[in-house]
């Protein structure tokens, strides 16, 4: 019989803990099977982040990092530094890597670090129990913005892959949506280029992904696909940001 | 063993000066330690360092008594004129203190380091001018011992500079 | 052994360092220790190494944590309110059991506090500092030959028991100049690293480095092992100097700088006819707590010596655990404890007083 659908080599028999609807599980899925398609998992260290996908080191079956909150970036940083020849990718969600870990995002950009890192935008706090991250929206309802997020109280959210770009060191950026069989394969052609940006040595290389939290939204997972398209796809446009000619 | 205390302005070669007592010491086979000032006051713009010549083991390297004192400045000798040991020696740049000690129990040499600097056309020497007669006193190193110090502190590319440097020296020290 | 030359007690931990065999290096400027990242910015350079300047103290030690998760022999130097800045990941590498050497070369505190030097951060680096109960091997040198031997011996302890060493020296320490003499070759110890996550080349299982234990039991469990290793490295690391203490009036105890003012103190007393012995611990933890069981009952008592407000006081109070009266004299802000002080206490608590 033919095999149509199977796990990717690069994820481990551990069955994910994600919430129902999650679209975490999907974009794991894409980064391990880039991996096999690159044949590059003994060559790979991931590093984990703190938030929902704190023990993603337990799905990835190449050698992993797990780093403090925000810090990734450095920890990849480190490692690369070590292991120039291996690839190195990060694996943060928006509170990780757009609030508390902005400095070291913007900096191992800035220094063109030879690492990939995939930024998972959900426009919340999940792990925490849906705070009002750096990137909800304005209105978006919050445990910590629970009658909407003001510009005038909360600020604004950030627009991390326009922000990156601006960076000479960043070779790669692209801003994804996992909300569509259309967009997902996107997603994996992106997410795909930015580890051949690594391999190719040209500089730092980012994914940004817009995500769903169904459980901290209060929504069903379809109805969050819808909110994701109206709602974070219009504030967060879809496209490359930096590296659109880019031949690897 | 030699307690030196060595204190100007920044820029006029405090610290190098220091480096050379102590390499020349070290060369000698000595025991030997430099501490430098690198608080608040080296922005003020003074500078000092505590420079130790031994035969024993240092103990500590900060210089609570000092034995030499060499100033450059006057603020300097005010600031330590009163730390210097009995029959100990005090050498000052003649033109850059002119208030002299008060100490009647102490040696004290006013050279005009600066002046014959400026005639050698090489004001950056008024150091070393000091720091021979202070090895003219107390005979902790050789001349030799200095001048293999100049080689050793100094960079490749100002080599040129220590047979002036030398006369500088032997200036300072038949003064 | 070569011939001695004159160097920095800053560059020499920096050389030291090198001769260890470390090839990364990330740093961030602070004084008084910045010569260490001048020295290694040339340096690496030259010989193929890496010496990168980071954005912040918290990206540079989270950067020795990557490279130590690969391997590497690792360093990071900062002063006190760096280290302040660095407690998290020194939390997390001391969890994750990663081998590193960190190098804090002590400033008058609190807050920014002054550039001068200190023995102020005692607590932060000896009693943690970060969260969690984890130990560091502090090791404390006196001169700048002992920066040089204990910074390569530090890489060395910490391959050996897979956990961060610190050398704790203050600013004096730092920025004065004595002769050192190198070793022809150093005694570097090949340690196994198979645990390192280098990427598995398809050759074994994946390794991971991490400090997250979600689960009680396990969690308790790797804080039990941690504790085993610390109790090992106890019994095998502890070291002092103990100077004149047999037969003495008085016991100081005194690490660093302060430790060589008291060695003058001693030859000053011995004038007026008092021995004073000294106790200098080279290791801050383990703290060298059998060494005063054999000099618990001096007659005239222990002085602890700090540039602290007392901080290293209440270990030898812990040693002596009541057998003694133990007194304090400590200066802060930058100023040294003078020997002329030293030697008034040490006089009064000789006549009894």
């Amino acid at each position: 019989m033919a095999i149509v659908f199977k796990k990717p080599n690069a994820l481990t028999d551990k069955p994910f803990h994600y919430c129902p609807g999650c679209t975490h599980g999907i974009i794991h899925r894409l980064v391990a099977e880039v991996i096999d398609e690159l044949e590059i998992e003994g060559n790979t260290v991931g590093v984990s982040p703190v938030g929902c996908t704190y023990n993603n080191y337990e799905y990835f079956s190449c050698d992993m990092v797990q780093a403090a909150h925000g810090r990734a970036p450095a920890v990849a940083t480190g490692l690369k530094r070590a292991l120039p020849d291996k690839v190195v990718f990060t694996y943060q969600g928006d509170g990780d890597l757009a609030a508390i870990g902005t400095a070291e995002i913007v900096h191992a950009a800035t220094r063109g670090e030879k690492i990939t890192t995939i930024f998972v935008n959900n426009a919340i706090y999940g792990m925490t129990s849906g705070q009002m991250a750096p990137t909800t929206l304005v209105g978006q309802v919050t445990t910590t913005s629970p009658f909407g997020r003001k510009p005038q109280l909360h600020g604004y959210p950030v627009k991390v892959s326009e922000m990156l770009a601006t960076l000479e060191g960043a070779a790669y950026i692209e801003r994804v949506s996992v909300d569509s069989i259309k967009n997902i394969i996107k997603a994996k052609k992106a997410i795909k280029k930015a580890f051949q940006v690594q391999l190719a040595g040209l500089g730092f290389s980012m994914v940004e992904v817009l995500s769903t939290c169904p459980t901290n939204w209060g929504m069903s997972p379809v109805k969050s696909l819808d909110w994701l398209r109206e709602n974070m796809a219009e504030h967060y446009p879809l496209g490359v940001y930096k590296g659109k000619d880019l031949e690897v | 063993m030699q307690q030196i205390i060595i204190s100007g302005f920044g820029g006029q070669g405090i610290l190098s000066m220091g480096r050379l007592l102590a390499t020349g010491g070290l060369h000698e086979g000595h025991n030997v330690s430099w501490l430098p000032s690198y608080g608040p006051e080296m922005r003020g713009g003074t500078a000092n360092c505590h420079v130790i010549i031994s035969n024993e083991e240092i103990g500590s390297p900060i210089i609570s008594c000092p034995n030499a004192l060499i100033v450059m400045n006057q603020p300097s000798l005010d600031k330590f004129e009163n730390m210097v040991e009995e029959n100990g020696i005090i050498i000052m740049d003649s033109a850059l203190v002119p208030i002299k000690p008060k100490r009647k129990d102490v040696r004290s040499f006013s050279l005009p380091a600066t002046e014959k600097a400026y005639e050698m056309g090489h004001p950056a020497f008024a150091g070393v001018i000091l720091l021979g007669k202070f090895i003219a006193e107390t005979g902790i190193i050789s001349p030799q011992s200095f001048e293999e110090a100049l080689r050793t502190v100094l960079s490749p590319s100002k080599h040129t500079l220590i047979p002036d440097e030398m006369k500088a020296l032997e200036f300072g020290m038949s003064y | 052994m070569g011939k001695r030359i004159l160097m920095k007690g800053n560059e020499v931990i920096a050389e030291a360092a090198l001769r260890a065999g470390c090839r990364h290096f990330f740093g961030y400027p602070i004084t008084p220790q910045t010569e260490i990242s001048h020295y290694m910015a040339k340096k690496m350079e030259e010989i193929g190494g890496v010496f990168l300047q980071a954005e912040s103290e918290v990206a540079a030690i989270n950067m020795v944590y990557g490279a130590a998760s690969a391997g590497v022999r690792v360093m990071t130097s900062s002063s006190s309110p760096g280290i302040s800045l660095k407690q998290e990941g020194i939390s997390y590498s001391a969890c994750a059991e990663l081998p590193m050497v960190i190098v804090d070369i002590v400033r008058c505190g609190p807050g920014l506090g002054g550039i001068l030097p200190a023995q102020c951060d005692y607590f932060q680096v000896v009693k943690g500092g970060g969260h969690g109960d984890y130990n560091l091997i502090v090791l404390a040198p006196a001169s700048v030959q002992e920066l040089y031997e204990l910074t390569v011996e530090a890489f060395n302890l910490a391959d050996r028991y897979r956990n961060p060493v610190v050398i704790l020296g203050d600013g004096y320490l730092g920025q004065m100049m004595e002769a050192v003499e190198f070793r022809d070759e150093e005694p570097i110890e090949k340690a196994n690293k198979d645990w390192a996550t280098t990427g598995h080349g398809g050759k074994r299982t994946h390794n991971v480095t991490t400090s997250i234990y979600i689960d009680p039991n396990v969690l308790e469990a790797h804080n039990r092992k941690l504790q085993e290793k610390y109790r090992v490295i106890k019994e095998k690391e502890t070291r002092a100097e103990v100077f004149n203490c047999d037969g003495a009036d008085v016991v100081v105890v005194a690490y660093g700088t302060v430790a060589r003012v008291v060695k003058n103190v001693i030859k000053d007393a011995e004038k007026k006819g008092i021995k004073v012995g000294l106790i200098r611990p080279i290791t801050l933890w383990p703290f060298p707590t059998e060494v005063f069981d054999k000099y618990a009952t001096v007659p005239k008592g222990f002085l602890t010596v700090e540039m602290s407000a007392g901080q290293m006081v209440e270990d030898v109070r812990l040693a002596l655990n009541g057998r003694n009266r133990v007194e304090f004299h400590g200066r802060m802000g930058g100023n040294v404890p003078t020997q002329k002080d030293i030697l008034e206490i040490v006089c009064q608590m000789a006549d009894g007083q």
